[in-house]
């Protein structure tokens, strides 16, 4: 078995794995058997569990754990391919400045757009303004900053990022009644979770997540140079443009359901990648694989935790986060 | 004013009426009403020991500006709505305060005072606010979110105190206490212990008992489930989905109908709700968020809602 399968396995293991202690554990102590015979009877009530455990099983716990995954795995999958195509280790949703771009086109299509149309009007302006975003981040960087190191891009990001935040900041101020709801979706959420994210989630993350598999094998051409890459016969600034609007897809997708969670498309491919190598034709899948377990499991903790309040779950992810971001620094420094 | 007199006796008796204890040949006597409307004989300076210590008033002030939405209603309580020059962005009750873009929230001391105001009143201190303010020799009294109901009663006399209408004060606070006496005695003895949950907003952040706005509740012997996530959040914790199905509460309160637009009907939509006692008998009951998240004397018709959701719960039982 290949270094590469092996690592799948245990990808689809620890998946498997998480998504049942995501389902089993909860502030509402329902017997672990019980559930699980619930399950594979469909539906069908064992004795001993009651209709409410039921229903808080079937309509709040599994569609938190598939959301969770789908944002996990969506975050994860498209910091990898920022990674990759920006040929940056710290290129990461948030630092991009498409998370804060998307959460501007969010608040945007709150403050200003009609309440009844939010589950079109709130994914699709995220989208836009994760496009948005990154092209700015990627414009200054380049251009502006001089270079391509690492640095320039990432400090293009803040820039944009700090930029697109005070913008979305003031529409909040000047829209009071707004406020509330918006912070909330700042901290990240997944508390609310239902059904109905999922099926607002669902197409795009599907779309995002099998284009950027489609490609993986091509960010590993772009890994050794635009130029060397153009002679091997890639055409670099298309492929570069597709990678981009499909992780863009993704962050948004992600951010619209869950708000904005941070980190997680830093820690997890280099996570996959001192586990497997740094080849993206194991890095994308894992990552799609170990973000969605990681964002289930990290979930279990801000429900449990502090049971029956909840912890946000941006604030998680950014405690684990930042510390992994400076080792993820100290690490890419010494490769560069 | 003498229209908003009449509308505050009118609501005191149509508050007493649903009490049953309102008879018709008991209108309010003309002697109320001179005393309520007449001039009051408070003498100047006064020292008014407030949060922000002792502050001397020397005359009665005829400019005032409130940045504290519950400042503003205990003043036109009292009688000082005249009195009142400028009021911030969030104070729209009554409909007759001078709500201006002064915000509460991020004061602008030059704007503050481009009113020229002779007393200022707030309820937080953000920043240098009372520094500032006094540099510029300007009275400041700060009136502080209210941790109980005494508090409530406390700053309605200051209040009164500081703008000359102490003897209407005094007045106001004992109807407070008469009504909240008369609102809590009203509910008959609970056969069991009732449970509840107070909605902030769609993210399920609650209050426990140990804020001003849950111990509303315990008045009524109404438990709170927020109260066993009480060592995290401060008083004010984010709960789960889940734990809230599962608690089943007989009570919803929903203090978020304006922030986040939430009804009876988008609560029974929620997913797994609808097995809430409260959903599926009926009692969720929509607030006015400003009325549940203030403490000025508007909070007997918010306890008034929660005897009467009380009562509710209370008949069926016996049905």
């Amino acid at each position: 078995m290949s270094r590469m399968t092996r690592s799948v396995v245990i990808g689809v293991g620890v998946l498997a794995v998480s998504a049942i202690v995501g389902v089993l554990v909860g502030p509402v102590h329902i017997a672990p058997g019980d559930a699980l015979r619930w399950f594979v009877s469909f539906g069908h009530l064992p004795s001993g569990m009651s209709e409410q455990d039921a229903a808080i099983l079937s309509n709040l716990r599994l569609p938190r754990v598939v959301v969770a995954g789908l944002v996990g795995a969506s975050l994860s999958a498209s910091g990898a391919a920022y990674q990759g195509v920006f040929r940056n280790p710290l290129a990461d949703p948030y630092l991009l400045g498409a998370a804060a771009g998307a959460g501007l086109g969010a608040t945007i299509a709150v403050a200003f757009g009609p309440e009844t149309a939010f589950a079109v009007t709130v994914p699709f302006a995220a989208f836009v303004g994760a496009i948005v975003g990154v092209g700015l981040a990627y414009l200054l960087g380049r251009s502006s900053l001089g270079g391509r190191s690492a640095t320039s891009l990432v400090l293009g990001g803040i820039a944009v990022a700090s930029f697109l935040t005070a913008l979305q900041t003031f529409i909040q101020q000047q829209r009071a009644e707004t406020l509330r709801q918006v912070y909330s979706w700042i901290l990240g959420r997944l508390g609310t979770s239902g059904w109905d994210d999922v099926r607002i989630a669902l197409p795009s993350v599907l779309v995002a997540l099998t284009t950027l598999w489609t490609v993986r094998r091509l960010l590993d051409v772009i890994e050794v140079g635009d130029l060397e890459a153009e002679s091997l016969g890639l055409n670099v600034a298309r492929l570069r443009m597709i990678v981009v609007i499909a992780a863009s897809l993704a962050t948004a997708a992600a951010v619209s359901v869950a708000g904005l969670i941070g980190f997680v498309g830093i820690i997890v491919p280099h996570t996959v990648r001192i586990l497997s190598g740094a080849s993206y034709r194991s890095v994308l899948p894992l990552s799609m694989l170990f973000g969605a377990s990681f964002l289930i499991l990290t979930d279990v903790v801000a429900r449990t935790a502090v049971a029956p309040a909840e912890i946000p779950i941006g604030v998680l992810t950014a405690l684990v986060g930042a510390p992994f971001f400076v080792f993820a620094l100290r690490r890419g420094a010494r490769v560069t | 004013m003498g229209r908003r007199r009449t509308s505050i006796v009118w609501l005191l008796c149509s508050l007493v009426l649903v009490l049953g204890a309102c008879a018709s040949d008991k209108p309010p006597t003309g002697a109320d009403e001179t005393t309520l409307t007449g001039p009051t004989s408070a003498s100047f300076p006064v020292t008014i020991v407030t949060d922000n210590g002792d502050v001397t008033i020397d005359e009665r002030p005829e400019s005032i500006v409130s940045l504290s939405p519950t400042a503003t209603e205990m003043l036109f309580a009292v009688g000082a709505g005249d009195q009142l020059e400028a009021a911030d962005d969030q104070s729209n009750y009554p409909a007759e305060a001078p709500v201006t873009d002064l915000s509460g929230y991020e004061p602008n001391v030059e704007a503050i005072a481009s009113y020229e105001p002779d007393l200022v009143v707030y309820a937080t201190e953000t920043g240098d606010l009372g520094a500032s303010l006094d540099a510029l020799g300007i009275t400041t009294m700060v009136l502080p979110a209210a941790a109980k109901l005494d508090d409530v009663y406390e700053q309605i006399e200051q209040l009164g105190l500081a703008t000359g209408h102490e003897t209407e004060a005094t007045e106001v606070t004992e109807e407070l206490r008469a009504q909240v006496d008369a609102i809590t005695t009203s509910v008959a003895p609970v056969s069991r212990t009732l449970t509840f949950y107070h909605e902030l907003d769609d993210t399920f952040y609650s209050v426990t008992s140990s804020t001003f706005i849950g111990q509303l509740y315990t008045l009524f012997g109404l438990e709170n489930i927020a109260d066993e996530a009480d060592d995290t959040g401060g008083g004010y914790p984010q709960l789960s989905a889940e734990y809230i199905v599962d608690a089943d509460p007989d009570l919803i309160f929903l203090a978020d109908t304006k922030c986040c637009g939430q009804s009876a009907e988008t609560v029974a939509d929620r997913p797994g709700w609808d097995r809430i006692a409260a959903v599926e008998d009926g009692n969720v009951i929509p607030l006015d968020d400003d009325v549940a998240s203030r403490w000025g004397p508007r909070v007997v018709e918010y306890l008034q809602l929660i005897a009467d959701a009380v009562a509710v719960v209370e008949e069926a039982d016996a049905a």
